[in-house]
């Protein structure tokens, strides 16, 4: 904690969780994404959906996938910025069940050129967001850091391979955590560098034989 | 506090040192990006007095009805500084529910209080910008300590975390920007929050707005009154610290209907129930 947690964000109103940490989740799903996006499917859970219109937090949202921050004056009228650029958006309620987070949000994508992302992720106050899910895989990241996400074979190795690259990269790792679903399928590596990690740091990645994809994410501001 | 009464410096020099220290950015470095800040602030009074209205609706224009109340010929109980200082948290509260650019200080449901006693003080007191940023970064320490014992959130501690902080944290700015002790800052820091004890969040239809703005307005006058009485030398018989930690256990034993679930209190007066209806279509 410092003390600009305490005095500060500069924010647009009324809430930071479900204004604020709106805007960054849309912000994290279009870094997944990677590219501009042409088409948003939204699905609003919990509190998002029975008290989200009265925070703007679908017009947060849809700002953060034009890649808007939280302090951008023009959120109030994010759709018709998005109408006019051809944001095809579409919003709706879902029941996500009870053990999901009350500020949970599903947002899949299609990007301009072509590619796809589906992410989920819970704004959980203050602003801090936290991504549940990228492409159906059940993670956990924050946003705060970058972060590299892959998609491996679960084998021995797969983790050995990526930091090896890593190191011999100067890039450090900050956190870091192994998910699968099921031992010996597919499994999803989180890291969170220090430094910021460039094209050739990634394709250095997807290069490795057990890795099948890579998605880079800057850091969320 | 005890380590900055011992010091030659103000106590708002020797905040400034501390948080320079631990941001490792120079002293000027840390008014700038406090400043910054006020500037923000500003703007979100100077957008409130506009009269906009709420995303939810239910508020929106009161602090414009002070406004010209105050200017009017009519008799005022608060009088120009109170007045003015109770309008400017109206105004933000009131930008920041329709979705206004805002300083969360230490939220935004309570985004209203520093900025209305800030902008009282400079302009009835006459301080300077930069003794405003000064008091910021007094504000923002105190709200360090508050966030380190207790909790700012609403969700955690009811209004008293939000709304008290704010007041606390206005109050101990004020104290120190007219000069006082930093045990006076102290005093004032603990008398506010001990007159906002238990104070729960209950937010009409879940939104920032009922009965968050006037909660704002609310804040500026106890921290108004505890700076006042700690200038006087009045103490609090409970010290800051003490008083804070009973906050946090007054937030943890309050029930969660009343920790911004909108399950209790004023959200499930028949009024609320009917308004929550009226927005959303369905009750919450």
């Amino acid at each position: 904690m410092n003390i600009f947690d305490i005095i500060g964000p500069v924010m647009v109103g009324p809430s930071s969780s479900h204004t604020a940490g709106a805007v960054r989740l849309g912000n994290a799903a279009l870094a997944i994404l990677g590219e501009a996006v042409a088409e948003a499917a939204v699905g609003l859970h919990g509190s998002f959906a029975q008290t989200g219109r009265g925070h703007g937090t679908d017009l947060a949202l849809v700002a953060g996938l034009m890649g808007w921050s939280t302090d951008d004056i023009r959120i109030p009228q994010a759709f018709a910025y998005a109408r006019e650029i051809g944001l095809k958006y579409c919003l709706k309620n879902i029941n996500a069940g009870d053990a999901a987070h009350p500020n949970f949000v599903k947002i899949h994508l299609k990007g301009r050129k072509g590619g796809e992302s589906e992410m989920a992720g819970a704004s959980v106050g203050g602003g801090q967001i936290i991504i549940k899910e990228v492409d159906g895989f059940p993670l956990e990241f924050t946003g705060d850091f970058p972060t590299i996400l892959t998609l491996h074979e679960d084998r021995p190795g797969a983790v050995a391979e990526v930091t090896g690259i890593l190191s011999r990269r100067g890039v450090n790792i900050a956190q870091m955590r192994v998910f699968r679903r099921n031992k010996g399928g597919l499994a999803s590596m989180v890291l969170e560098t220090d430094q910021p990690v460039d094209d050739a740091d990634i394709a250095a990645v997807a290069a490795l034989p057990l890795i099948r994809s890579v998605r880079h994410i800057p850091a969320i501001s | 506090m005890q380590t900055a009464a011992g010091q030659a410096v103000s106590f708002a020099d020797f905040c400034v040192e501390f948080q320079s220290k631990q941001l490792e950015l120079p002293p000027d470095k840390v008014i700038a990006r406090m400043a910054a800040m006020l500037a923000v602030m500003e703007e979100s009074i100077t957008t409130g007095l506009k009269g906009p209205r709420s995303k939810g609706g239910l508020v929106g224009g009161d602090a414009q009805k002070l406004q010209k109340y105050l200017s009017g010929k009519k008799r005022s109980i608060l009088g120009n500084v109170v007045g003015k200082a109770v309008m400017y948290s109206l105004a933000v509260g009131e930008a920041n529910a329709a979705m206004g650019r805002i300083v969360a200080a230490p939220t935004a449901g309570s985004s209203g209080v520093l900025p209305a006693v800030l902008f009282t003080m400079k302009e009835e007191l006459h301080l300077s910008q930069s003794e405003l940023a000064k008091g910021l970064v007094v504000a923002g320490a105190i709200g360090m300590v508050i966030a380190s014992r207790a909790s700012l959130a609403g969700a955690a501690g009811g209004c008293q975390a939000e709304c008290g902080s704010a007041g606390a944290m206005a109050a101990g700015a004020m104290v120190s920007l007219l000069g006082g002790t930093p045990a006076q800052v102290g005093h004032a820091v603990a008398i506010t929050i001990k007159n906002m004890l238990g104070l729960v969040c209950d937010p009409v239809a879940g939104l920032v707005e009922v009965p968050c703005v006037k909660r704002n307005a609310g804040a500026v006058a106890q921290a108004m009154v505890a700076a006042e009485m700690a200038l006087a030398g009045i103490e609090s018989v409970i010290p800051p610290d003490e008083v804070i930690d009973a906050m946090d256990a007054v937030g943890q034993s309050m029930h969660c209907s009343l920790k911004e679930t909108a399950q209790g209190g004023l959200a499930v007066t028949p009024t609320a129930l009917a308004l929550t209806e009226k927005i959303f279509g369905h009750t919450i």
